[in-house]
């Protein structure tokens, strides 16, 4: 233990970086700056590796703008993209709030598509019904199917403290074989793994449907999933911040011993926090179902259920950020198919995630650049 | 190691290990440090005290390199220094124990001794270092088991390894931060056994307090904060007086002795009947309590940490479930209620842990103050909440409790302990509880402030309510209460009403009351 301590003014530095802590929340527009710096970054890195590569990356970047913001026509697609996004993103958000893990939205959604497809192949309603009843009762068949899907690890976890991780990821696989028998089993179309498609009137009408009257709208997919997409962001938000129930879901969520010790029902929150979270993944998946695929099949997500945690934390759990952040990786699921199949366009995603999740470090704290005394 | 400041020095008594001078720290909206100096000389315990935000804390974090002052010098043994980190501060022997420990719970005592240091290097050679640790306690009175996992170890014992691990670095000059908030009474005699042996070893001590007569026990001298500014400069202890202490801390005489006034107390609210229950290991925590409470009295219920305070409590409130036993409010059975149902029937409840429990940290104080209110109207309209009637009533309890807060919509976490609790008695009181549980109300607040909450504890008795307090301080229970219960081990051994001291004493170590009475007659 003989180690003389050596100096600390060896460094031929004058001036230091130090990071420091901040005491105070940065005021709106700072955490919005480093949020852009972070994609910028992101992109600067992205850009690096395309060349490294041997490609242009100007070039790629003008080509995903253009590919996902170019036209109305791209724009559109890009916002079906991030149709789905959006109600998972807000699925992820509620449950969050309520600090329940709900990770199995991609289940919720699966079971989500699937109530909806029953109502059209059991058949429950005629392929003649009027659309606005058929698109009513499959939403009310889609949102019931997810909030089951949430009802059960919501129970469990209630009743019995079972781990909601465990049970909801479990659960994915389960809505999957559940769909995969429907598909291969009851509802299979001559043999091959999907269902016959939908009647007509049981999709949801998109802008091109009315290109008739509005000439502009012509070959434009957006449907009306968009829409419920952020009315149930202004209804997360209205419900977060302005009802007896948003207040008890925040609450619970920050301190649950305060919860408890207000005299909150916490069994009974959990159970409804999970049900309304299963909801919004299953309507995402009837929007999908009817708004794009139009008939039951396989992979009709590529992992929707999983990209909305990630929407849901980029967005900080604000229901009006996961519509922007949805519309981001909208964008980057269909540009990404635009200049190849795989491989750069995950890895952007995959950087620019990383660098938004490493740019909250300056949010907590501060760089200073002190002289050395 | 070589000792840059050798013994010869010691000649005269006034020589000065720590030189502060001209301190000033802001914080957004806070001038925490305005031109404070501060000496501590060589061989001494000085205790600083100050109330809940008079810049104490502020003070110390920058002697021990956690913060950086915006102004200022600090000198240690004549050199001047500039610290960077807690690290800094530490290679030139000056260490901070602060109030929460820093510590890991799943590793031994000697692991914790060792963590961060260099050596050893790879292997971790427990055996050795688990003597070296032991000789070091024995040396200075802090008898710890170095193989014990800290979780294993009482809050006096986790103290004991935060000094340990401080002197193993070779600190010679220690900032406690309220080192005895968090112990029993002999774990405090301990305490100071080993402060005093430290000084006598001619290590220097900085004791952050709020307990005036433990202040004058211990230290050598006193600097007193207020408001960001020194208002007494290193008085020998031996000069001054408690009341003159408590001037300095509040700038106004303090009332020890409240006024309160006489009144006949009203029918019972709160009657407990033969409760049993247990505690968190499933170990019997009450046996057979009964007590009643009637309106417009405070009952206190004193008793040394640990003996069912907390369960009886938390069965009271709704927040455990008795075995056994019935419990009545206003008549009504409420026996294993849940917490909202007893709510919404008049009790209010402030708790223990005002972080933990009573309030929710990043939700605001507007949040936070209609935790039981947010169900009624006005607040409450159907199903929504009329954000503009809670921010006006959050604001109209600002002003009526004084909560210092720069506005309703700050997040709980950033007020200091003695606003907090403001928050949680103006949210209690405002509901106008026919029954108030008040735990430990006053735990960790300055004089100015516990003489605040004391008298908004007073009114309400005043105003009718029944209340039940309980507390560890003495003096506040015998000051505050009308009867006085005393529990010890689950059991209530007796009830006294003229605040006899020695009877509560003899009761708390477990000596029930017909014993006492029948020693005297």
């Amino acid at each position: 233990m003989s180690v003389t301590p050596t100096t600390r003014s060896s460094s031929p530095f004058s001036y230091r970086v130090v990071f420091e802590k901040r005491l105070k929340e940065p005021a709106g527009f700072i955490s919005f700056i480093i949020t852009l710096f972070a994609i910028f970054i992101a992109l600067v890195i992205s850009g690096i590796v395309i060349e490294l590569a041997g490609g242009d990356a100007l070039k790629s970047f003008a080509h995903i703008l253009k590919a996902s913001f170019g036209s109305l026509g791209v724009f559109s697609d890009t916002l079906v993209k991030a149709t789905p996004l959006i109600l998972v993103g807000l699925a992820c958000s509620v449950a969050f709030r309520a600090r329940l893990w709900n990770i199995g939205a991609e289940g919720q959604f699966y079971l989500g598509a699937f109530g909806a497809s029953a109502v059209v192949l059991t058949p429950l309603l005629p392929a003649d019904t009027s659309p606005w009843i058929f698109i009513t009762v499959m939403m009310a068949a889609g949102i019931l199917m997810g909030a089951v899907w949430g009802f059960i690890p919501g129970f469990l976890k209630a009743k019995y403290n079972v781990n909601e991780i465990i049970t909801t990821l479990m659960m994915n696989y389960i809505a999957v074989a559940w769909n995969n028998f429907f598909i291969y089993a009851i509802w299979s179309e001559s043999g091959f793994q999907m269902s016959r498609v939908f009647p007509k009137t049981a999709w949801l009408p998109r802008l091109a449907d009315y290109s008739k009257t509005v000439p502009a709208f012509r070959g434009l997919t957006t449907h009306l999933g968009l829409l419920f997409g952020i009315l149930a962001s202004i209804l997360v938000w209205f419900i977060l911040y302005r009802s007896r129930w948003g207040y008890e879901i925040r609450l619970i969520g920050d301190n649950p011993k305060a919860a408890q010790y207000a005299g909150l029902n916490i069994t009974r929150n959990t159970i409804l926090v999970m049900m309304f979270s299963g909801a919004l993944a299953g309507l995402a998946g009837m929007s999908e179902i009817t708004g794009v695929v139009h008939r039951l099949q396989g992979a009709i997500s590529p992992g929707y259920g999983f990209t909305g945690i990630i929407v849901a934390w980029l967005a900080k759990l604000n229901p009006f950020a996961v519509i922007l952040v949805s519309v981001l990786f909208g964008a980057l699921i269909l540009a990404g198919r635009e200049i190849q199949p795989s491989g750069i366009p995950k890895m952007i995603q995959g950087i620019i995630l990383v660098c938004l999740i490493a740019s909250d470090f300056f949010l907590r704290y501060q760089i200073r650049i002190v002289r050395r005394v | 190691m070589d000792d840059p400041n050798p013994p010869f020095n010691q000649t005269s008594e006034k020589n000065s290990v720590v030189e502060m001078h001209g301190i000033v720290k802001h914080f957004p909206g806070v001038l925490a440090n305005d031109q404070v100096d501060f000496t501590l000389y060589k061989g001494e315990i000085h205790a600083l005290l100050g109330e809940n935000g008079a810049g104490k804390s502020t003070l110390m974090n920058i002697l021990a390199g956690l913060y950086r002052p915006d102004s200022g010098t600090i000198m240690v043994r004549g050199k001047k220094v500039n610290f960077h980190s807690p690290r800094d501060a530490i290679q030139v022997g000056i260490g901070m124990i602060h109030q929460h420990f820093m510590l890991v719970p799943s590793q031994t005592v000697t692991e914790n001794i060792l963590l961060g240091l260099n050596d050893p290097r790879f292997l971790m050679k427990l055996p050795e270092y688990d003597q070296v640790v032991k000789d070091l306690g024995e040396r200075f009175g802090l008898k710890v088991d170095p193989r014990a996992k800290v979780w294993q170890l009482s809050v006096g014992e986790q103290q004991r390894v935060e000094i340990l691990k401080m002197l193993y670095r070779g600190v010679d000059i220690l900032v406690m931060d309220e080192p005895t908030a968090v112990l029993a009474p002999q774990e405090i005699e301990l305490l100071f056994r080993t402060l005093r042996k430290m000084v006598s070893e001619g290590k220097s001590i900085i004791f952050i307090s709020h307990k005036l007569p433990e202040v004058m026990e211990i230290a050598d001298r006193v600097s007193v904060l207020s408001k960001g500014k020194v208002t007494a400069a290193g008085i020998p202890a031996k000069d001054v007086t408690i009341q003159k202490l408590a001037r300095l801390m509040v700038g106004r005489e303090v009332l020890f002795r409240l006024d309160k006034k006489r009144q006949e107390p009203g029918p019972i609210v709160l009657a407990v009947e033969d409760l049993n229950a247990d505690n968190d290991k499933g170990l019997p925590a009450l046996q057979g309590v009964s007590l009643n409470v009637r309106a417009g009295e405070i009952v206190g219920l004193a008793g040394v940490a640990g003996n069912g305070q907390r369960e009886l409590a938390q069965v009271i409130t709704g927040l455990r479930k008795c075995n056994k036993g019935k419990i009545f409010l206003n008549g009504e059975e409420i026996t294993n209620q849940s917490a909202g149902y007893s709510i919404q029937r008049g009790l209010g409840h402030i708790p223990e842990d005002r972080t933990q429990v009573g309030t929710s940290p990043n939700l605001s104080v507007t949040d936070n103050v209609i935790m039981k209110k947010y169900c009624q109207p006005p607040i409450a309209r159907g199903w929504l909440i009329d954000m503009n009637q809670a921010v006006n009533f959050a604001n109209q309890l600002k002003d009526t409790y004084e909560i210092i807060v720069p506005s309703v919509q700050t997040p709980a976490r950033l007020l200091s302990g003695g606003n907090l609790q403001r928050v949680i008695l103006a949210r209690e009181i405002s509901g106008n509880p026919k029954l108030l549980v008040a735990v430990q109300p006053t735990r960790g607040l300055d004089v100015g402030a516990i003489e605040g909450i004391q008298r908004l504890l007073l009114k309400q008795r005043e105003a009718g309510s029944a209340i039940l307090l309980i507390s560890e301080e003495l003096e506040e229970l015998v000051s505050l209460s009308d009867r006085i219960l005393v529990i010890y081990e689950g059991k209530i051994m007796g009830e006294v009403q003229d605040g006899d001291l020695e009877t509560i004493g003899l009761m708390m170590t477990g000596t029930p009351l017909e014993k006492i009475q029948k020693g005297v007659g």
